[in-house]
């Protein structure tokens, strides 16, 4: 992660940030847009998991790990405190492995 | 000052202590992790204090981690935080009219901040939560990413203590509750078939954000967007 590379992401954010309180008099955000952006986000971020969760280079990762995904989000969606989920989605993966499992 | 406290309530308080301490779990693992995977000790203090976004933190750094060029990784993080534009307008009024606080109170603008203000009547309430949300946060998520990323400077093989797992099953965690709405889950699974399906092929990075063609299916905005926030989850 290259120093340039951190400062980009920083000031864009910063700018997504700055817009409201800067130009709230000016501009409005339409509904379909604020729409776009937040299913924008939900689609990257479950992207982000699967591929996460399931590749390791351009192959696959193994079923420890998405295992530890799985009773992790098993846990989140029952509303156990975040915590939780963390420590449950590690332990399961390492205890998988230490079993032998890949 | 006793009368900014007395203003939030102690139940806010209390509230914003336990998004303090999720966060700091949050935080403490990225730092954790990310040095564990290889990136320098400054790399995740820089990204906490400069983005101060943890979901595109660990989004940025998991494309960096997974051999992706740094473009993807920053395309990704700014995706990801296109949500603080519509919260800026959002808390817009609370964040300040003159520029010392508006400049420095914008950096604030999280997740969690916005869903206290936006839980709270009156102005006066709103901008005492906005505030004492977001510095508290701002203080326990760099001191738990420094001590993390301490921790994992220690810590060799990441792999035995199935450390790999916690980057995706914080992200899922955060994105569960969006994936109630049937259209945002539809478009959200088929951008994770089109990125999983695209990984053996694409240089790492891209594949997720092929993901963002899932957006074809995203559907129209309800007709009654309800005034509420997002759920005072962490980020």
């Amino acid at each position: 992660m290259p120093l340039l590379a951190i400062a980009a992401l920083a000031a864009g954010t910063y700018a997504f940030r700055l817009a409201g309180p800067l130009f709230r008099h000016r501009l409005r955000i339409s509904g379909r847009v604020q729409h776009l952006l937040s299913v924008a986000a939900a689609v990257l971020l479950t992207a982000l998991v699967a591929t996460a969760a399931l590749t390791q280079g351009h192959g696959f990762a193994g079923w420890a790990r998405p295992a530890g995904v799985l009773v992790g989000g098993a846990l989140a969606i029952r509303r156990v405190p975040f915590p939780l989920v963390v420590v449950a989605a590690a332990a399961t993966t390492a205890l998988l492995r230490l079993a032998g499992v890949p | 000052m006793r009368s900014f406290w007395r203003t939030i309530g102690r139940d806010t308080l209390r509230d914003i202590a336990l998004v303090c301490l999720a966060d700091a779990i949050v935080g403490a693992s990225f730092g954790a992790v990310t040095v564990s995977g290889g990136l320098h000790l400054w790399v995740p203090v820089a990204m906490s204090v400069l983005i101060f976004a943890g979901g595109a933190q660990f989004a940025a750094a998991g494309v960096v981690l997974a051999g992706g060029g740094p473009a993807a990784a920053v395309v990704a993080g700014l995706v990801l935080n296109a949500r603080l534009l519509p919260y800026g307008f959002a808390v817009a009024d609370v964040v300040g009219g003159k520029w010392w606080t508006r400049l420095p109170g914008a950096h604030l603008i999280t997740d969690e901040s916005v869903a206290f203000t936006l839980r709270q009547h009156g102005w006066e309430r709103r901008r005492a939560s906005f505030w004492a949300c977001g510095l508290a946060l701002f203080l326990c998520w760099n001191a738990a990413v420094v001590a993390g990323a301490l921790a994992g400077a220690v810590m060799h093989n990441t792999a035995a203590f199935g450390l790999d797992a916690v980057f995706p099953a914080v992200l899922l965690a955060l994105v569960l509750p969006a994936l109630a709405d049937r259209s945002t889950r539809n478009a959200a699974l088929l951008g994770a078939v089109v990125a999983v399906a695209a990984s053996p092929f694409l240089p790492a990075g891209l594949p997720v954000l092929l993901a963002l063609a899932g957006l074809v299916l995203a559907g129209r905005p309800a007709l009654t967007m309800p005034g509420t926030g997002p759920a005072p989850e962490v980020r």
